[in-house]
């Protein structure tokens, strides 16, 4: 079992993934912002690999992913800060990214640097599903990695138990069809978690988009095992120099 | 009636495989919350587009307010300097200029069919702006237009055209501020607003299906070219066809009814920009790399590290960093001939034109233009050139460039 299923064998409640962008605000401080978020109650992370022309993503992950590429951030970087960061971080890891990087790096060396690190899991939106079967999941599964399919309230209910049986570790439920960062009202959220916990899905589920404060994490948490912050966590980093203590004020305005 | 091609063949150059395939180029990498509009869009454009009344109202359009068919003209001065026989496939004589009509009148259509209410579409040079919202007024949908900031600068007329035609037009300002930024937007626009919304794509790019459907709506122009070039020649087929290329969709309506017939040489024209090897460049088949671009998996201009380059051409609608992915197989597979020409050269090229025909062509079309000087011909060569669109919008580069012409 690896550390994304042992977390979801301990806690189906309340789980708080929070997401960061490698690289962001510095360059070297991808695996101090994961420590500081593993000190003040992220249950697990997600770190994202900054890409020029990131299609699912709002103006502040899209701003925070150029600052980081003009720091000089890439997958390379990356997996050189993830040498022995398991002496520090010890909650699951997933890396979320867009397609075009990780086939320049090399698709299976990529599985292969994220098992030796070891991270966790992916997060790839943009690697569609028959790609994925026909491809790139059997090599994902060899390198022992979950991986964990995105779906929306315009999802049909055949095609998210696909997509559940596809993913392994949880699923991610976009909360309204939206790139990351929008501010739509969150109430029809509701009945769509409801209509997932029906299903009955292999998968844990998470919630994300649009979770910015401690209500929407209430509110999400009352409906799903957990859910993701992005955007807002991107905000309460910039302009600060004090990473430790942004991290700790955000996560503590969220959870306490 | 279309027949689908299986899953497991490789597509052909007509009809990429039912996953969008031409060759190792095409598919639909695209994020979940777009799924179901490309998923609706791919399971119904083929039946919806060659329906009968579809197809009517389409060419009626075409004749009526587009003024098809264009004509194919024999350029008889630029024929004696290239010592061989020039036709120009005058797409600049189309409603509002360029080629980029023939498919906003096919998506309008469709995209009412589908009943969408409101539409998006990105731009560079502005002509597929222009082409969205004049559709978009004769059918009384709301528009709205992604376009960069640096191409609202120097496409300003465009700009203005797009306004008074009730389009809203919304600056990019990410990146290089250019088509491809626009695009990112336009794309990003549709996930959150994906229900009633139908994203018009201006060339042969993005996730399947569009790049197939755009290249059936462009295919009007070698469908006329067939007919046009038996009735001067007597035979339908040229020994040549030459097109620029920013996404492809001219060059894709140029070649698609002369994809199968291999006599025929196919020339796409890249923008060279400064020079192939200067850094400013956008010659996508020169420069790039196979990789995901808007949603399909084809040649990408980008770094090693897989982040996407910011192109340079002189004209915006060729500054692209990518290529559709049916010429990414032309050009792998070696149907295509890929050829480019830079910024200067192509200013030559377009006011050579002007002085020889009384044409003033786009900066795109003026690149097709500049590549015949690097083609050798026989003086019994029939060559087609698709003049894509009318140089009304490039009127201040062109002052600019006076001197070149002194
Ligand atoms: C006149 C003209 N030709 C060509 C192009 C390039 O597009 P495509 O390669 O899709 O034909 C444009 C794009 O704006 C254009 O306006």
């Amino acid at each position: 079992m690896n550390r994304l299923e042992a977390l979801f064998t301990r806690k189906k409640e309340r789980v708080l993934n929070v997401y960061c962008t490698a690289g962001y605000p510095q360059l070297n401080s991808t695996v101090r912002v994961m420590k500081a978020l593993q000190e003040n109650g992220a249950d697990l992370i997600e770190v994202g690999m900054p890409y020029s022309d990131p299609l699912a993503d709002g103006p502040v992950i899209q701003a925070s992913g150029s600052k980081a590429l003009e720091n000089g951030m890439s997958i390379d970087v990356l997996f050189q800060q993830l040498k022995n960061f398991r002496k520090e971080i010890y909650v699951p890891v997933i890396l979320m990214g867009y397609m075009n990087p990780v086939l320049q790096f090399g698709f299976e060396k990529f599985c292969q640097y994220c098992a030796d690190a070891p991270v966790d899991g992916l997060i790839l939106p943009d690697l569609p599903e028959h790609e994925f079967e026909s491809e790139y999941g059997a090599i994902i599964r060899r390198y022992g990695l979950n991986f964990i399919f995105l779906v929306t309230p315009e999802t049909s209910e055949e095609r998210t138990k696909k997509l559940d049986s596809l993913s392994t570790g949880f699923l991610y439920a976009v909360s309204s069809s939206s790139i990351t960062g929008s501010d739509k009202d969150f109430l029809p959220v509701e009945a769509y978690l409801d209509k997932l916990r029906k299903l009955q899905l292999k998968n844990p589920v998470l919630v994300g988009f649009g979770i910015k404060d401690k209500h929407t994490f209430d509110t999400a948490c009352k409906h799903a095992n957990g859910a993701i912050i992005g955007s807002a966590y991107i905000k309460a980093l910039e302009n600060t120099a004090n990473l430790g203590g942004a991290t700790k004020s955000f996560l503590d305005s969220i959870l306490k | 009636m279309i027949n689908i091609t299986t899953s497991d063949n490789k597509g052909t150059y007509k009809q990429p495989n039912i996953f969008g395939y031409y060759g190792n180029f095409g598919g639909a990498y695209i994020p979940e919350m777009l799924h179901r509009n490309v998923e609706e869009l791919r399971n119904n454009y083929l039946n919806m587009m060659y329906d009968t009344a579809f197809q009517k109202e389409f060419n009626d359009l075409l004749r009526d307010y587009v003024g098809r068919p264009t004509p194919l003209y024999l350029a008889k001065r630029l024929s004696n300097l290239h010592n061989t026989n020039v036709y120009l496939k005058r797409e600049d004589l189309n409603h509002t200029g360029a080629h980029k009509i023939n498919n906003t009148v096919g998506q309008i259509l469709l995209a009412q069919r589908l009943g969408k209410k409101r539409i998006i579409a990105e731009t560079g040079a502005g002509q597929h702006g222009v082409a969205t919202a004049t559709v978009c007024a004769l059918k009384g949908v709301e528009c709205v237009v992604y376009m960069g900031e640096k191409d609202i600068e120097r496409q300003a007329p465009n700009v203005a055209r797009m306004k008074m035609l009730g389009a809203k037009i919304v600056p990019a300002t990410s990146g290089s501020k250019t088509l491809k930024d626009a695009t990112n937007e336009a794309i990003r626009a549709w996930i959150n607003d994906p229900l009633d919304t139908h994203y018009i794509i201006g060339s042969v790019v993005g996730p399947h299906p569009y790049p197939d459907m755009v290249a059936r709506f462009q295919s009007i122009i070698s469908a006329e070219a067939r007919w046009q070039l038996k009735e001067k020649t007597g035979s339908e087929l040229p020994t040549h066809v030459v097109a620029c290329v920013g996404g492809g969709s001219n060059a894709a309506g140029m070649f698609y009814n002369y994809l199968d017939e291999l006599s025929v040489e196919l020339v796409a024209v890249e923008a060279a920009g400064m020079g192939i090897k200067s850094g400013y460049s956008a010659a996508t088949t020169q420069l790039g790399k196979p990789g995901i671009l808007h949603g399909s998996k084809s040649l990408v201009m980008q770094t090693a590290d897989g982040q996407v380059v910011e192109p340079h051409s002189i004209s915006a609608g060729l500054d692209y960093p990518g290529v559709g992915p049916l010429h990414a197989h032309l050009f792998e597979s070696g149907r295509g001939k890929f050829l480019s020409a830079t910024d200067d050269e192509s200013l030559r090229a377009a006011f050579e034109l002007a002085k020889l025909e009384g044409i003033i062509p786009a900066l795109e079309s003026a690149h097709a233009l500049a590549a015949l000087h690097q083609m050798k011909f026989k003086p019994s060569d029939v060559v087609v050139v698709c003049l894509s669109g009318r140089g009304d919008k490039d009127l201040a580069t062109y002052m600019k460039a006076m001197h070149i012409e002194e």
